[in-house]
């Protein structure tokens, strides 16, 4: 039998949510409520609770690599600052055998003002690191960061890319027993990550524990052999990463070709944008869920606005169930559009998207959604909002009843000229 | 690259309940994030300022300037015979460390937000380096001190090798409230605004600008029980030794002082510990 590396028994956290909007913030608010009850007790009615985490029980064997999945607001990130000791739970007992590094945001604690060199140190300190560690290993995390040109440069004149990857090398040299990572390769440029990712698969050969969130399901696929899959703050299913995350991408409601939003899965950060639903819909103007390719299909997405944004575009993601993108399409994509939404006043919208017949190969794909404003604020993102399958019937070339490679099937125009 | 395997540390997750242990051994183990802060502190304070470490002397000369001006030709507070500007200065020195300590130990903490709600390290790591950081700030202060008591001609006595001592008290009672108010901090923003009034207050309720002496003697033991009466006065014997005796004379109230200045550091570590399980999810 091999050692456990995390053993926990019953998480569970809640937070107040009432308490985040009025919560007695100033010392004036929590002496007016006393003075005016002074024997009611602080009441917290049920309602207001929001469960991060409920009831999460789980072992992790020493060595393994194990994936953690789920939607926004499924309880992912309090579950890794609760593992990582950021913040405490509400109830339920665990155990951590061997030092936790966590990545759960690189840079942290990354001073502007100093250099890069400066920088390492620090942050290798606040990651929990010794300094004669840092030392040993600092001609390394350097090397791997790509930055030795400026490593005596404040880091504030660095580009993002050079932060990250200076920020991301030093974490990544941590060395911890176990080590916990949320959403850390959605940074950098491809080669980096590629590289990122090569660092993470040496941390797990060196038989260490490796906890990985991602919103990227080959990331997931690849790195990971076992996967948690997360849906409000509970794990619905624990399996082989393959099997988990065909789960995950064909649970609950995205089987229906219509998605709605519930509240808590709703960041507050998004208003005043709010998603409502989304929809998968065919030529008769039916919501679907399998469609085939030789049809012209709709996608709807339903949303809110409580305030008018200028420079809104709302828009969606195709993806494979690989997680690979096949493209990104937004509604003010076109020039006339963007000329006449560039303020969009508060109401109650519809953004609907035809994707003409004989786009998509046969399978199954995920729809992403997202409401930003270029480059300024992203109020909304869900990259697997759900899935829709594709019926080939019809599609060009199915007289030979093989697989066809590749997620596009286009019907193309063809000669043949003999000579 | 191998870790030893021999010491595998366990960590245990539990809910908050009753009283936490202090545990001061995590905060050893992560002595080194005190020095790193400190550090990193001390070397970006003056960054991007024209001036840079010249404000550290600065800003004390220019208050003994004025105070000079102001309590010594104009008001005549009376020095018992030392010339006003150094025995202002003797003290204006551990005040002034006290002041800049408190007022980073207990700010810092809600100003390191994003670092504390993700990652994890004891929390007391920086009250403790804001009032640490400030002891480079005294230090440059005080060779204008040596270089003040050379001008007026005073022959340091063994008195001086209290000053460690007195401005360890400094520390610590900086630190005990720099943890009470660093930790209600979090909860409450109005200590960030109530801090300089804090300080302004105490500044007037310790025998900074004049001396204790300007008290009647039988009010003179509520000026005791303030921690600092006895650091600033303290001082003032220490540096300007056999020319400062006959003035002020603490006793009994300096040990209850002193006392006070536990009590508060006390209990402040015990507040801040039982708080800091929270502050993650409030800051």
């Amino acid at each position: 039998m091999s050692e456990i590396a995390i053993h926990v028994r019953n998480i569970t956290k809640k937070y107040q949510i009432g308490a985040l909007q009025e919560r007695q913030d100033t010392l004036r608010d929590l002496l007016v409520a006393s003075f005016r009850a002074p024997f009611k007790k602080r009441e917290k009615s049920d309602n207001q609770t929001l469960w991060a985490l409920r009831d999460i029980s789980f072992d992790i064997e020493k060595g393994s690599v194990v994936g953690i999945v789920g939607r926004n607001g499924a309880g992912k990130s309090t579950l890794l600052k609760v593992l990582s000791r950021v913040t405490e739970p509400t109830s339920g007992y665990g155990e951590i055998r061997g030092r936790v590094g966590s990545l759960l945001e690189v840079g942290t604690g990354f001073h502007p003002e100093l250099t890069g060199r400066e920088n390492i140190y620090l942050n290798g300190a606040i990651l929990g690191m010794k300094r004669i560690e840092i030392e040993k290993k600092f001609d390394e995390i350097v090397e791997f960061s790509e930055v030795s040109k400026f490593i005596d440069t404040p880091v504030k004149r660095y580009s993002s890319g050079m932060y990250l990857r200076l920020a991301f090398s030093v974490a990544a040299h941590l060395e911890p027993d176990i080590l916990v990572v949320d959403e850390v390769l959605a940074v950098g440029d491809a080669e980096f990550q590629r590289k990122c990712l090569g660092k993470m698969s040496d941390v797990a050969d060196q038989g260490r524990t490796v906890l990985f969130v991602s919103h990227n399901m080959s990331a997931i696929l690849r790195l990971t052999s076992e996967t948690l899959v997360l849906e409000k703050g509970q794990i619905v299913k624990r399996a082989p990463s393959t099997e988990a995350v065909d789960f995950y991408l064909s649970s609950g409601y995205a089987e229906s070709g219509e998605r709605y939003w519930d509240e808590d899965e709703i960041p507050v950060s998004s208003a005043p944008f709010k998603p409502i639903a989304l929809r998968v819909k065919n030529e008769q103007g039916l919501v679907v869920n399998s469609i085939r390719s030789v049809e012209n299909m709709t996608i709807e997405f339903e949303y809110n606005l409580s305030a008018p944004i200028s420079g809104l575009r709302v828009g969606l993601y195709v993806l494979s169930t690989r997680g690979e993108f096949i493209f990104t399409t937004f509604d003010t994509d076109e020039p006339s559009m963007y000329e006449n939404y560039t303020v969009r006043n508060s109401g109650h919208y519809f953004s609907r998207c035809t994707i003409p017949a004989n786009t998509f190969n046969e399978g199954r794909f995920v729809i992403g959604v997202n409401a930003s404003t270029y480059r300024i604020k992203r109020y909304f993102q869900d990259e697997q909002a759900m899935t829709f399958t594709i019926d080939p019937a019809g599609a060009p070339g199915m007289q030979w009843p093989e697989q066809r490679q590749g997620p596009i099937r286009p019907r193309l125009f063809w000669q043949i000229e003999g000579l | 690259m191998e870790i030893e395997q021999t010491h595998v540390p366990v960590t245990y997750l539990k809910p908050p309940k009753g009283l936490a242990s202090l545990n001061l051994r995590d905060l050893w183990e992560y002595r080194e994030l005190i020095y790193f802060l400190t550090w990193r502190d001390v070397k970006v304070r003056y960054k991007q300022t024209l001036l840079g470490f010249t404000w550290v002397v600065l800003q004390p000369l220019i208050n003994m300037v004025v105070f000079t001006i102001l309590f010594g030709e104009l008001l005549k507070v009376p020095t018992g015979g030392i010339p006003y500007p150094i025995f202002s200065f003797a003290a204006l020195l551990p005040w002034t460390y006290f002041a800049t300590s408190l007022t980073r130990s207990s700010t810092t903490l809600v100003g390191s937000a994003n670092l504390i709600s993700k990652v994890y390290f004891p929390r007391m790591v920086i009250p403790i380096s804001g009032v640490i950081s400030g002891f480079i700030d005294f230090g440059i202060s005080f060779v204008i001190l040596i270089v003040m008591m050379l001008i007026y001609k005073i022959i340091p006595s063994w008195n001086l090798l209290l000053l460690p001592i007195l401005l360890l008290l400094a520390m610590l009672t900086a630190l005990g409230f720099g943890l009470w108010l660093s930790a209600l901090n979090v909860r409450f923003r109005d200590i960030n605004h109530l801090v300089p009034f804090i300080i302004e207050i105490w500044k007037y309720a310790t025998p900074v600008i004049y001396g204790s002496t300007l008290i009647p003697e039988k009010y003179r033991f509520i000026l005791g029980l303030n921690p600092l009466t006895g650091v600033v006065e303290g001082f003032r014997w220490a540096i300007l030794g056999g020319k400062y005796v006959d003035t002020f004379n603490p006793g009994p109230l300096f040990v209850i002082s002193i006392a006070i200045t536990f009590v508060v550091l006390i209990s402040g570590i015990i507040f801040f510990r039982n708080t800091e399980r929270t502050f993650a999810d409030i800051i």
